[in-house]
């Protein structure tokens, strides 16, 4: 494999986790949707190259599938959702940002660990996107922990879904059929929780989750 | 002989940058004013206010240490070391072996010390102000620096700039994403350093907003002189270490022939045109942010820088 394919792979794995991090700093709905937009975009181009160093075809379509529904189609649809819900104010985090940026270096800097070291043998460019995926994976996890709307918190889902993709691509001989299924799931997913979404704010007048606990009587 | 050329083409460097600094200060507010449609001062301006300036009375007030006299001379020599140091338009002058990345920033940050503590000298309570936001936003600054120092000096190999820019210049680094992150994060550092627009306003004297004017401003006469060229100086050295590192392309070794000297000069005249107009374009386009903001810009720096030299080790490793 010659430099210039794996400093691309590299270069563009490394945007995806700093698009997470910068999902992660917003904290206005529309400018989270317009960030996923660009993580699907950056996902979508990593998965390319990928798919060009594996000279694997088939890697192309799972490209185009990322830039159709994920860069377009599902932020169209959130953006969408929170016109329809009212709800373009601030959101609230549990923690400030500075603290969950902490957390996610620390995160960063854990998956690279642990991948570094359980996969001394495999090829490189495997190995960076393992470890930069894992990375996208406990950051989409973070945001999912860190965050009580429920926009944002399927936010942080989908992108944990674009690690988990990113992966897939990553390891070699992984079958198309399972991309496509694990594709067209994650849209039902999605489906499944707009409709619960709006199940949600009919019953309890807002997407924050704390009325959810409140309401099962967890939290005083 | 060859000593006294390499001495004669440091001190061109050193006489160089002082006497660009103001001008570049005069076309970064030529351009703003153009942009938003006024006609602005004449380019020329900074060096006349610099002139006025020196001829005029000194006014002191009452309870003003020496170190507050002392203080504009300690700083303008700090700035001017950094400033001569730097390389401009070639790499590998006689005194380049001491341009240390760290020791040039250490400079900057010594002269910043000792500004923070011309604030506070007199007592006044705007000095004070400018103070405390200056160390707050400098205690900031600095890790995001020194992390951006590291990934920089992980991938060369070297501290120092010099070596630094010629290794950058030669394209064996590859295209690396640590570097683009280290270029946001350096320059959103050099934007809080350099008080410019979304951190601090240089052109206010509005009490509420103010940071590096709220320190000066018991400073009058050739004191203030020689802390407003100071001020243009480390804006001059930041861009310098941008277009070092970051857009090196035709800077001259420093043992080169005079016709690459001159490119080189060309070459660090054109960044330095491109640099300044790219800031003021910048500057018109945003709006200032509430002093407690600062933390998260500067915070984002920080993790930029933290994220980069992370994302290095991968890449070394395999």
């Amino acid at each position: 494999m010659n430099a210039l394919t794996f400093d691309v792979a590299h270069l563009l794995a490394g945007s995806l986790v700093l698009v997470s991090f910068m999902l992660l700093y917003q904290d206005r709905l529309y400018a989270l949707l317009n960030t996923y937009a660009l993580h699907a975009l950056v996902l979508a181009l990593a998965v390319a190259s990928q798919a060009y160093a594996q000279h694997a075809p088939h890697l192309y379509i799972t490209a185009a599938i990322a830039l159709v529904f994920k860069a377009i189609v599902i932020p169209v649809a959130l953006h969408r959702m929170i016109v329809k819900l009212g709800i373009h104010r601030e959101i609230e985090t549990v923690v400030g940002i500075g603290p969950t940026m902490l957390l996610g270096i620390g995160l960063v800097a854990l998956s690279m660990v642990v991948i570094l070291r359980v996969t001394p043998e495999a090829d490189p460019l495997a190995r960076e996107d393992l470890a930069f995926a894992l990375s996208v994976v406990l950051l989409g996890l973070l945001m999912m922990v860190t965050r009580r709307n429920v926009v944002s918190q399927v936010v942080g889902f989908m992108s944990l879904e674009n690690g988990l993709v990113l992966a897939a691509t990553g390891a070699r001989g992984m079958p198309f059929v399972v991309e496509i299924s694990v594709a067209f799931s994650i849209l039902i997913a999605f489906i499944v929780i707009g409709i619960f979404l709006f199940r949600i704010r009919e019953r309890f007048d807002t997407v924050d989750i704390h009325a959810l606990d409140r309401f099962r009587g967890e939290r005083p | 002989m060859a000593l006294i050329l390499d001495l004669a083409v440091q001190a061109a460097q050193m006489f160089l940058v002082l006497a660009l600094a103001p001008l570049l200060t005069g076309f970064v507010r030529k351009v703003k004013a153009h942009l938003l449609l006024r006609q602005g001062p004449p380019l020329l301006q900074p060096y006349r206010d610099l002139a006025r300036l020196l001829r005029k009375e000194v006014v002191l007030a009452d309870n003003a240490s020496w170190l507050f006299r002392a203080i504009p001379y300690l700083i303008f020599a700090a700035t001017w070391v950094a400033a001569s140091l730097v390389p401009t338009f070639a790499t590998g002058l006689i005194f380049s072996w001491s341009a240390d990345l760290i020791a040039i920033i250490a400079l900057l940050g010594s002269a910043r010390f000792f500004l923070a503590l011309a604030g506070l000298d007199v007592g006044t309570s705007f000095g004070g102000i400018g103070s405390s936001r200056e160390v707050m936003i400098a205690s900031l600054a600095e890790p995001a620096m020194l992390m951006i120092v590291f990934t920089l000096a992980l991938v060369v190999g070297s501290t120092q700039l010099s070596t630094m820019a010629g290794y950058l210049a030669s394209g064996e680094q590859g295209l690396r994403v640590s570097l683009g992150m280290a270029l946001i994060a350096l320059i959103m550092v050099a934007i809080a350093e350099n008080a410019r627009i979304p951190v601090d306003n240089p052109a206010t004297h509005l009490e509420l907003t103010m940071v590096h004017e709220a320190m000066v401003l018991e400073y009058s006469g050739r004191h203030l002189a020689l802390i407003d060229l100071s001020a243009e100086l480390k804006l001059l050295v930041y861009i310098s270490i941008i277009a070092c590192l970051f857009i090196p392309w035709g800077i001259a070794a420093g043992n080169a022939a005079p016709q690459a000297l001159v490119i080189g000069i060309g070459a660090y005249f054109a960044k330095l045109a491109a640099c300044g107009f790219l800031l003021a374009v910048f500057e018109t386009s945003i709006a200032k942010m509430r002093v407690f903001r600062v933390p998260e810009f500067l915070g984002a720096a920080l993790m930029l820088g933290l994220l980069a030299t992370l994302l290095l080790f991968v890449s070394r490793s395999l």
